[in-house]
């Protein structure tokens, strides 16, 4: 079966959007031929810097011919629906149609309509235009004199030439023809930009391969990859190196060249002064180069490793030389900056703070810090970090926002701010709380685990959160601008993993007390309000964190649903008990039997249109299982509640699990809507103190089967 | 080039570099200007970019444009930062479709050969708040330093280019220190001489660079400045009242370029002012959003004059 090949070749697309324009084409093409009921083999698509291009193989020649019977209106029916029938079917008359039996009664026409199917080339020759018309380009432009035009074509940038040829392996493919705002496919392209600009012909995706790789291009942005990493791994190990590999900035060169040609250049030894950190953002970033290190000491060598797209004529000499100039420059502009950032204290700095706007409602960045310095220090102690040194890290911890060098390379917040920090004397803690302050950043980051950091790690993030809460900017569906989640999750992972008792409700009221006293401009005031309308986020970050760790988040919502749950620390705790209890046996039983005094209660307070919460009388107590199942509820609660108090949940649990049997043994003997009214009611009120004994430990209604 | 004196070699003078440029794109039709005589921020604020890249007539210029950026001034101290330098800028409307091909060739012009460097097209999209403009395009690089800004309009002035517009600029210090093979700016050599002959860049500037540091950091004039700002803006409103005409059964301008005139001014006082540091984050904003109000007011008139317009 024939195959399709696609080159839509332009002017330089940006690395960024290459990927998913691969993507986007193969889906677009695939899509689109299996919608035509063109079944295909495989398709593969690739990106350079200066060409999209697709490979469909195994591509049917013609569409199935389609056969369709449409049933018409009944013999003898009016004309207007006769004729409508017809032009609908388009039939010229009616001895075109059938006429057939109805189930029932009488006789209807149906007309036989035979669409043959349409050859592959025409139906790709009608399908590529769109494609290449309506493509999803994240942002693309318009150009040349034919822009002059409202609905001239859009590309990403100017499209040049397109390549598209359809046929079997063994004959000379065809060439889809159309046309594209003046460009006709065609079955040529160009190699290399310099090193064979000229035109080449090709039939198939195998010889366009191998005429592209003779052209000096390597179309399998892969290959070009591992082409990359190989060469730049064995080039600085040839000279006693180790490349710092970057998986990102790999991607990015190979979306910048055709013709990978890796070099090293290197840079005076003296620039090994500045942090290593702003050594490699600066080349990494500025340059497109990757750094190495040396493998005995892991310090950063003063080498670069640059990916050229072109085999020089002087063996890259020149471009060596060029990218060193260029570096020695950035490079000294970063020692420049890092030297300026060290003479001023950061301390220093902050005034200017009352001059930066954090957020319009919410006031300054030194408003902010002041917040964030006012609830560290209530945090402080339940942490057991220093309160002196947690206020002094809290003052500090953003100072070097205001670096030259964080200015120049904003990866670097917080780093700059720890060796600025340890360059002007401060403790050691104090320093590494700029840094450390900001994490954990995601899921899979690292959490603090000093007291000072946590304190300020916790501090930043409730004020954020506590402030965009106070101005209703919460988070919607997939838009969370602020990063509201991270921070709430940030949260939960600094006091469950460094097992903190935190009441966050406590900690997020101080916050919105800390908001109102520095004149953020909230929407919403009342403070309790806020902080369990926080509450709940947190309890939906802690479900989706679980959830994602494979244990039951709908226990959660059982712990959740008792008063005060604000500590996440034993939230997570009794969940894990919770969960452990759920998977025994006594714990199965005990759930289900509490379902099924809930179930009952439920159904007579409803029929009754009251609640049975009073107390059980126990001189209604009449059988044996009744009283004692009354016997165990109070032993229980008094063992389960105690054993809460003592925060063994694991401990509340095995007390729980003696109420198994009078639970069962109950609704084995004892008939609950007894003949007596007050025997009746007195049996309701002991199923609800079931209800009642397990919210000791978790709301089980919440609990999903 | 071979037969070019030593004296006016691009690698070796600055001025021979210019002229080289210039020449290069004369041989490809373009009419060369000469800067425009008021301050501004960028090549692109030249009326020969800003609104001849509006409308429908073709137009294909190169021009040498001072770039005044009061904020970049480092007092002379910076090698490569300064608050004037030069812009050498190519507007081709509209876009030739071998428009990289000739950027290339210019590069060739002035002694760079594509078989020893390394040339590339790295995005960059360019967009100017207070042009009410944008683009796609790249910047270009060569061995890694940056070397052009590439650009093909989609807006300026708030209108859509029609045919779109190539725009080339070249930053010529920049480049420069490259061909002479110097590292700061300061020490180019001007005019291709040698010995005594020998004028630099620094001989040129660095006093302007010390003086003019001064005044936009430390005394240009606040009150002065703000009032300026509010009388090119009233000034440009002024024009732009006084010159629609209603010629036959259609709207004509006949003011465009002296409104244009007082926005180019306005735009350079919110610069000044910006480096004094006494325009705050908020305001910074509205009087951004002011001069782009006159630049999309200054191009609407444009397209109703006749170089802007259809026929």
């Amino acid at each position: 079966m024939p195959d399709l090949l696609l080159e839509l070749f332009s002017e330089e697309i940006p690395a960024r959007m290459q990927a998913k324009a691969a993507d986007d084409l193969r889906r677009l093409v695939t899509e689109k031929l299996v919608a035509e009921g063109l079944v295909y083999e495989g398709a593969k698509a690739f990106v350079t810097p200066r060409r999209l291009a697709l490979t469909v193989h195994g591509i049917p020649t013609r569409q199935p011919d389609l056969k369709e019977e449409r049933k018409g209106p009944r013999v003898g029916a009016p004309d207007a629906a006769i004729q409508g029938f017809l032009k609908g079917a388009g039939l010229s008359s009616l001895s075109e149609a059938k006429i057939e039996k109805g189930a029932k009664k009488g006789e209807f026409y149906v007309a036989l309509i035979e669409k043959p199917g349409r050859a592959a080339l025409d139906v790709l020759a009608e399908a590529l235009p769109v494609i290449v018309r309506t493509f999803p380009w994240p942002k693309s432009m318009r150009w040349g004199a034919r822009s002059i035009k409202p609905g001239s074509l859009s590309w990403v940038r100017p499209l040049h030439s397109i390549i598209a040829t359809f046929g079997p392996e063994t004959e000379d493919p065809e060439i889809v023809r159309f046309t594209i705002d003046g460009i006709a496919a065609r079955q040529t392209t160009r190699g290399h930009r310099f090193m064979a600009p000229g035109e080449i012909s090709v039939r198939r995706f195998d010889d366009y391969v191998a005429k592209l790789e003779a052209a000096k291009v390597v179309l399998d942005g892969e290959r070009r990859k591992d082409i990359i990493l190989a060469d730049a791994k064995s080039l600085a190990f040839a000279q006693g190196f180790e490349l710092v590999e970057d998986a990102g900035l790999l991607e990015e060169v190979a979306g910048l060249v055709e013709w990978p040609v890796v070099l090293m250049g290197s840079f005076d030894a003296s620039f090994l002064s500045i942090p290593p950190e702003v050594i490699r953002a600066t080349i990494r970033n500025n340059q497109k180069c990757f750094v190495v290190r040396d493998p005995k000491t892991g310090k950063l060598a003063n080498k670069f490793v640059l990916v050229a797209n072109i085999e020089a004529t002087d063996g890259g000499q020149t471009i060596v030389a060029g990218n060193e100039r260029v570096i020695r420059a950035r490079l000294s502009d970063a020692k420049f900056f890092y030297e300026t950032d060290l003479r001023t204290r950061l301390e220093a700095r902050l005034p200017k703070f009352e001059q930066i706007v954090f957020h319009e409602k919410l006031g300054t960045q030194a408003a902010r810090i002041a917040r964030i310095e006012r609830l560290a220090a209530e945090i402080a102690p339940l942490v057991g970090a220093d309160v002196t040194k947690v206020k002094r890290a809290a003052k500090l911890a953003k100072a070097d926002l205001l670096t030259e060098v964080v200015g120049e390379f904003p990866e670097t917040q917080g780093l700059m701010g720890r060796y600025y920090a340890l360059a002007q004397g401060e403790d050691a803690s104090v320093a590494s709380a700029s840094e450390e302050h900001y994490k954990p950043q995601g899921p899979n980051d690292r959490v603090p685990a000093d007291p000072v950091s946590i304190v300020i790690a916790l501090a930043d993030k409730i004020d954020t959160l506590a402030g965009f809460w106070a101005i209703d900017e919460k988070p919607t569906g997939s838009k969370d601008p602020y990063a509201l989640r991270r921070a709430a999750l940030g949260v939960i992972r600094l006091a469950v993993d460094n097992e903190l008792r935190l009441h966050l409700s406590t900690i997020a009221k101080s916050g919105v007390d800390g908001l109102r006293e520095t004149g953020a401009r909230m929407t919403s005031v009342d403070g309790c309000e806020l902080s369990s309308s926080l509450l709940a986020f947190f309890a939906d970050r802690l479900k989706v964190q679980l959830r994602d760790q494979g244990a039951r988040h709908d226990l959660v919502d059982a712990v959740f649903a008792l008063e005060g749950q604000d500590d996440m620390l034993m939230i997570v705790r009794r969940v894990e008990a919770l969960g452990k209890f759920l998977d025994t046996d006594d714990g199965k039983n005990l759930l289900a039997g509490t379902k099924r005094a809930a179930n009952i209660l439920r159904i007579e307070e409803k029929k009754d249109g009251t609640s049975y919460d009073g107390a059980v009388d126990a001189s209604l107590l009449r059988q044996p299982e009744e009283k004692a199942l009354a016997t165990a509820i109070a032993g229980v609660t008094n063992d389960a509640s105690a054993a809460v108090a003592k925060e063994d949940f694991a401990g509340a649990m095995s007390a729980m699990a003696r109420l198994r049997p009078a639970v069962d043994a109950f609704f084995d003997k004892v008939k609950v809507n007894d003949d007596d009214k007050a025997i009746r009611e007195n049996r309701l009120k002991l199923l609800n103190q079931i209800r009642v004994a397990t919210r000791a430990v978790a709301d089980f209604s919440k609990i999903q089967d | 080039m071979d037969s070019l004196p030593s004296h006016m070699r691009p690698e070796k003078s600055f001025q021979g570099f210019i002229l080289a440029l210039q020449r290069f794109w004369a041989d490809q039709g373009c009419v060369i200007l000469q800067p425009y005589d008021i301050e501004m921020g960028a090549g692109t604020f030249h009326p020969a970019t800003t609104l001849r890249a509006l409308g429908p007539k073709p137009w294909n210029a190169a021009y040498v444009q001072p770039s005044r950026r009061p904020k970049d001034g480092r007092y002379g101290e910076n090698p490569l930062r300064m608050q004037h330098y030069y812009q050498f800028q190519v507007i081709l409307k509209p876009s030739p479709p071998n428009l990289q091909e000739l950027y290339l060739g210019s590069l060739k012009a002035i002694g760079i050969d594509s078989a020893v460097h390394d040339i590339r097209f790295v995005e960059d999209d360019w967009e100017s708040p207070t042009l009410g403009a944008w683009g796609l395009g790249w910047e270009c690089w060569c061995d890694g330093a940056e070397v052009s800004q590439f650009t093909y309009f989609q807006q300026v002035a708030g209108v859509e280019c029609a045919p779109v517009a190539g725009e080339l600029t070249y930053g010529l210090e920049r480049l420069a220190i490259y061909l002479q093979g110097v590292d700061s700016v300061y020490d180019l050599n001007f005019n291709g001489r040698e010995g005594a002959e020998k004028v630099t860049y620094g001989d040129v500037f660095l006093q302007a660079e010390q003086e003019y540091s001064r005044h936009n950091f430390e005394v240009a004039d606040t009150e002065m400045l703000f009032e300026q700002f509010r009388m090119a803006e009233a000034a440009c409103r002024k024009y732009l009242d006084a010159g629609w005409r209603e010629s036959g059964n259609r709207k004509a301008h006949q003011l465009a370029l002296p409104a244009y005139d007082q926005c180019i001014k306005a735009s350079h006082v919110f610069n000044l002012l910006d480096a004094r540091g006494v325009i705050s984050v908020t305001e910074r904003q509205s009087y951004i959003l002011r001069v782009r109000e006159l630049a999309k007011a200054c191009g609407e008139a444009w397209i109703h004059t006749e170089a802007g317009r259809a026929d």
